[in-house]
């Protein structure tokens, strides 16, 4: 379906400057023959100028402003810097933003250690079931968020939930008993376990997502590779070492950046699953969720826009950091 | 496995031997792996089911329900005394089926000029498209809310699906698609017999993309179907409330009713699992497509 491009460029341009035939054209044929494309790609961009960089662009000025949406555009006060030195003075700001670095880790890590072992699995044995497991897999990521984390909600419930009855019962088992918690736990009611259950419900709904990326990455290697290095004597180990990982490395990368950039905007889970509250402690306050409610609670337009900028620095220098690590110049080198 | 036509011996048993790669412990193992995701990714929606059809009181008892209860249709009456939700599911599907009919338009629209047109400015534009992807949206909902203010369009569905009519997403899907499946001879012919270039694309082109379509359309459908930041933003009354937000109001009062909830919950669902059911195939293709040929 997806052809290489650069030949394809190459195709358009000898057709483009192949010899027309003037003598048929008509000033009006050239005319809309010539405007037509940028005509067709037109909508795109005004919508994009309308509602994408425009509330970018006015967002950066708001973000210098004192003013309470109720009151009218004139209202507005410029009051430079503090906005921004309002938000680095707030203890809850930079709370929210641990919050939601350590929900992005708690959530994201796990996501690719089980979706990685899951393909190769998934890849290895399976044949004809394939297509049926996979759409299994993908049933969360075309689910409603709202809908996932009420279940969740009655799912993690302390006394009565199907979760501390499932680890309750498995506490029980012979050997492995111990593993497993012998209380219940008050997944959102007390501090500590907020986070972690959370992170749960995103892991639940991402693995698949990410078990049907890397499993495409895996079948898109050429079995000849590892057909040439069987005959060459390789063994399963190093055919993974030197096939598998390096072919793999770049859809990880994606994968990992998408997880990345969603785990610091999450908003849908901790809203739902802390009932809007932010949850005990605080502790599922994610910036996103902080500034809705410097917004919509405090209507205070200009902290909000300020905050998203800082947000929009550390989701940019941590994408960045990223791509050093993991990207094309990282890990590549030391294959 | 027999073969006919008998390929040379070291292929055949460097495929034994890649086969051979994995022993039956693992095979076992891997078998396990597969089966406990599948179990655990269809317990919450056995679970949202078997809710569904218990009161509250049932719902929260030790130990919890594990079969199908009696109280279905009391949940949905209840459900329906507390929410207009035939109104909100109406909602939601006015809202995707605009952005999804919008969307398929415009994207293909843009996708044909970015793949057959040779045009000053065309790489660069199309860059522009693929970089407006960058841009984290959720980012924008200070901005995005005073802008709909100001344009008067809160509890509109327009504030919603105006923005919406054209993705990035789709217009690269599209020009993908058009770029490496239709032949540029067609247009050519089509233009020499005197067709007006959006004449050529609503006659040659659009009735030649439909898998990209089908595609494309679920997509964008699932995502609008299911958008809850967004909305959140801009509808203020139970009666423009779309579906995902009828189930947050049900769930923020004081004495929830998990039944009813739940019984909200699974019909958001169901629409969206029957769907998938018919078109999984598409579904997944374009949603990975995204990520993986990008």
């Amino acid at each position: 379906m997806f052809w290489n491009q650069s030949k394809l460029v190459c195709e358009v341009r000898m057709l483009a400057s192949s010899p027309s035939t003037p003598a048929r054209r008509s000033s009006w044929a050239e005319f809309q023959r010539r405007y037509a494309p940028y005509i067709f790609i037109s909508p795109f961009f005004i919508l994009f100028f309308v509602f994408g960089l425009f509330p970018i662009l006015f967002n950066a000025y708001l973000s210098f402003q004192a003013w309470q949406p109720g009151s009218g555009l004139g209202e507005m006060k410029f009051v430079g810097l503090r906005n921004y030195t309002d938000n680095l003075t707030d203890p809850t700001f930079w709370q929210s933003l641990k919050n939601t670095a350590v929900l992005a880790a708690e959530s994201g890590l796990p996501q690719h250690l089980i979706a990685i072992p899951l393909a190769f699995a998934v890849a290895g044995v399976l044949r004809r079931m394939q297509h049926l497991v996979t759409a299994v897999y993908f049933l969360p990521y075309i689910t409603s968020t709202v809908a996932i984390s009420v279940i969740f909600f009655t799912l993690f419930s302390w006394q009565y939930g199907v979760i501390n009855a499932v680890l309750n019962g498995l506490h029980h088992l012979p050997l492995v008993g111990d593993l497993f918690p012998a209380d219940k736990i008050n997944w959102l009611g007390e501090k500590a376990y907020v986070q972690p259950a959370i992170a749960l419900v995103v892991i639940w709904r991402y693995t698949g997502w990410n078990t049907l990326l890397y499993l495409s990455g895996i079948q898109a290697i050429p079995k000849e590779l590892y057909e040439a290095a069987a005959v060459d004597g390789a063994t399963g180990g190093q055919s993974f070492r030197y096939i598998t990982l390096p072919l793999l490395r770049p859809i990880m990368f994606v994968a990992v950046t998408l997880s990345l950039i969603g785990g610091l905007q999450l908003f849908e889970e901790p809203f739902i699953l802390t009932n809007g509250t932010g949850g005990a402690g605080q502790a599922g306050l994610t910036t996103i969720m902080y500034m809705y409610r410097t917004y919509t609670s405090y209507s205070d337009a200009g902290v909000a826009a300020a905050m998203s900028w800082l947000l929009f620095l550390v989701i940019g220098a941590l994408t960045l950091l990223n791509s050093r690590l993991f990207g094309r110049s990282g890990l590549a080198g030391r294959d | 496995m027999t073969t006919v036509k008998a390929p040379n011996r070291s292929t055949v048993e460097a495929r034994a031997r890649a086969r051979r790669q994995v022993p039956p412990l693992s095979r076992l193992g891997a078998y396990l792996l597969i089966a406990l995701g599948a179990v655990l990714t269809v317990a919450p929606f056995y679970f949202m089911f078997v809710f569904a059809t218990h009161t509250r009181t049932e719902i929260f008892q030790l130990p919890p329900p594990t079969w199908f209860g009696s109280h279905l249709d009391e949940n949905y009456r209840n459900l329906l005394d507390r929410v207009p939700f035939w109104r909100n599911l109406w909602n939601s599907l006015y809202l995707a089926v605009l952005t999804t009919g919008t969307t398929l338009f415009f994207c293909t629209l843009a996708g044909y000029a970015f793949a057959m047109y040779t045009f000053k400015g065309r790489e660069v534009l199309f860059g522009l498209v693929l970089a407006t992807l960058l841009i984290p949206s959720t980012l924008n909902i200070v901005p995005f809310a005073l802008i709909m203010q100001a344009l008067g369009w809160i509890d509109q569905p327009r504030a919603l699906w105006v923005p919406g009519m054209a993705s990035a997403f789709g217009i690269f899907l599209m020009r993908q698609y058009i770029g490496s499946s239709i032949a540029r001879e067609l247009v050519e012919a089509a233009r020499i017999d005197g067709a007006t270039e959006f004449g050529i694309f609503l006659r040659v082109i659009l009735p030649l993309t439909g898998p990209a379509l089908a595609t494309l359309g679920l997509v964008t459908f699932v995502q609008s179907w299911n958008a809850f930041l967004g909305p959140l933003i801009i509808f203020r009354s139970a009666e423009t409330y779309t579906a995902p937000l009828a189930l947050r109001t049900l769930q923020s009062v004081a004495n929830t009713d998990w039944g009813a909830l739940m019984c909200g919950v699974a019909l958001t669902v169901v629409p969206l699992l029957i769907l998938f059911a018919l078109a999984s195939r598409q579904l997944i293709e374009g949603l990975t497509a995204g990520a993986t040929k990008g």
